[in-house]
């Protein structure tokens, strides 16, 4: 997939559209992210909780957490969960965050 | 190491634990390592079997055998469910009340069903129109359920990853077809299989074969599905988002922890009770003197049997190294391999690891069992296996040309 251009800068990202390279995420990004897959916007300071968890994960462990792991160690429950990224909490929130597809699920 | 004695803990002697313990103490004298192998029951369940059993492939009994028979001489066993781990202290605490101190530590005490974190689930519904088949209770319940049902929906779900064998939950709507066509029933019986997934397996290109599979047996695929409650009087499924799938037997696959003590020994685990460990080493990121075997790790591989077996040789050496205060010299790849059973005397065999996707061609080399494709030879080598692992794989013996690194040879090449 070609490079695409979010909040005024490019970044690369794969078939799936997930980012190639979570570096090149901004935090402006997230808002016209959430806007494109389906996220209710305005973010709200729980949707935060849960993308700057998706990232804190990602850096630490290599991949986004599990919907499982987001309910239990987020801060966010998993009904919660289901209405701030309704349909796909762990698939959503790596889309706004900014990292690859959360591999948890092998 | 020969003149100091070490004494090695194993906490679980299921396939990890005991072919680990086989294996050391293979390698290692009496005077060098002392090896106590902690269990909380003396039944060592094969768990492939656990699929055959509610369509009468398997009887109960035939899948079962004594832990304490499977340990070469020289290891100590003990009956005791896990008090705590102090990570500090290097000390076990058992719940019968005696300790156990280590110079290092196995944890190999696997993955458990957690039915009680779904809302409903073990409702008045749970055996009786709710089951699992993923422990000898539940199989040897559905049997006989099975046995009498003829007409309806048919729902087997999958809570949500990690789960045990995650080709297992497939397997079983392959074999339900084949069992409901057997008994002339199939068309009076819907099967939908209901997933957290995108789609019906983890791994997009086995992905795709395994779907055009379920199409081919008319198994209605529901993905993306979360369940959030079972309904026991209306006897349906509820999603997160409200979205419904009813049914008249389900087929559950409950969540997955980490063994209780887990949690109960700080630093050990995380929030699933899953030990951090290092994907390539198998040693834990907890304590360099821990080390974690099979599905107790959070290491990103498949949490079946074979990926254990493959870790199994990784992990001896790793030991041995450690021991003797070397550099770790051994990396496991994340190598699985699984048969697939598909019904109607079928599986198809899939390969891979961390990096590789399950590809066609044939394993473990050019000539050798067709990948990705269904066939008899494939069915045979998973009926075939049992008698290895209880005499090959437990007692720690290799299999002659499958080392454990995934073999590329007799693979197609795909760009992914």
């Amino acid at each position: 997939m070609p490079n695409k251009l979010i909040a005024d800068r490019e970044v690369e990202l794969n078939d799936e559209g997930f980012f190639v390279d979570p570096t090149q995420w901004t935090a402006e990004m997230a808002p016209v992210i959430a806007e494109e897959v389906g996220v209710p916007t305005p973010l709200t300071d729980q949707h935060w909780l849960v993308i700057d968890f998706m990232r804190k994960e990602y850096f630490e462990n290599g991949t986004g957490p599990t919907v499982r792991k987001l309910g239990k160690a987020s801060g966010v429950t998993t009904k919660e969960l289901f209405q701030l990224f309704p349909k796909g909490p762990a698939k959503l929130a790596a889309y706004c965050a900014g990292i690859p597809k959360p591999r948890g699920c092998i | 190491m020969a003149d100091t004695l070490h004494r090695l803990v194993i906490l679980g002697g299921g396939t990890g634990g005991t072919l680990a313990a086989n294996r050391l103490r293979k390698r290692f004298g009496g005077s060098e390592l002392q090896i106590d192998v902690v269990d909380m029951n003396n039944d060592h369940v094969y768990q492939p079997g656990l699929l055959f059993v509610p369509f009468g492939l398997a009887e109960p009994d035939e899948i079962v055998r004594r832990r304490s028979r499977q340990f070469h001489k020289g290891i100590n066993y003990h009956e005791s469910e896990v008090q705590s781990v102090d990570v500090d202290a290097n000390r076990v605490a058992l719940a019968n009340g005696a300790t156990l101190t280590y110079d290092v530590l196995l944890v190999a005490t696997g993955s458990v069903l957690q039915p009680d974190e779904t809302e409903g689930l073990l409702g008045p519904a749970w055996m009786d129109s709710v089951f699992t088949f993923y422990d000898l209770a539940g199989a040897t319940a559905l049997a006989e359920k099975l046995d009498g049902f003829s007409s309806g929906d048919l729902v087997i779900n999958v809570i949500d990853m990690p789960i045990k064998c995650p080709v297992a939950p497939l397997e079983f709507a392959f074999l339900a077809d084949w069992f409901l066509t057997e008994r002339g029933v199939r068309d009076d019986v819907t099967i939908t299989y209901v997933t957290p997934l995108d789609a019906a397996f983890t791994k997009p290109t086995a992905s795709a074969t395994l779907s055009s599979l379920l199409d081919e047996k008319k198994i209605k695929l529901v993905t993306e599905f979360n369940t959030g409650e079972i309904d026991n009087d209306a006897k349906k499924l509820i999603g997160y988002d409200g979205t419904e799938v009813p049914f008249d037997l389900a087929v559950v696959i409950p969540l997955h922890g980490g063994a209780a003590y887990v949690e109960r020994s700080p630093g050990l685990g995380d929030e699933l009770g899953f030990v951090p460990t290092d994907n390539a080493t198998l040693q834990s990121t907890v304590r360099p003197n821990i080390f974690v075997l099979g599905d107790a790790a959070d290491i990103p591989a498949s949490k079946a049997g074979s990926v254990t077996h493959f870790e199994g040789e990784v992990l001896v050496e790793n030991m041995a190294a450690f021991l003797d205060g070397r550099e770790l010299p051994e990396r496991f790849d994340g190598h699985a391999n699984c048969f697939v059973e598909t019904g109607f005397s079928k599986a198809l065999l899939i390969d891979f690891n961390y990096e590789s996707e399950p590809v066609g061609g044939h394993y473990p080399g050019p000539v050798g069992l067709p990948l990705l494709k269904e066939s008899r030879m494939n069915h045979l080598g998973k009926l075939m296996f049992q008698s290895f692992y209880w005499h090959g794989l437990l007692p720690g013996r290799d299999i002659p040309g499958i080392g454990h690194d995934m073999p590329t040879s007799g693979k197609q090449k795909t760009s992914t």
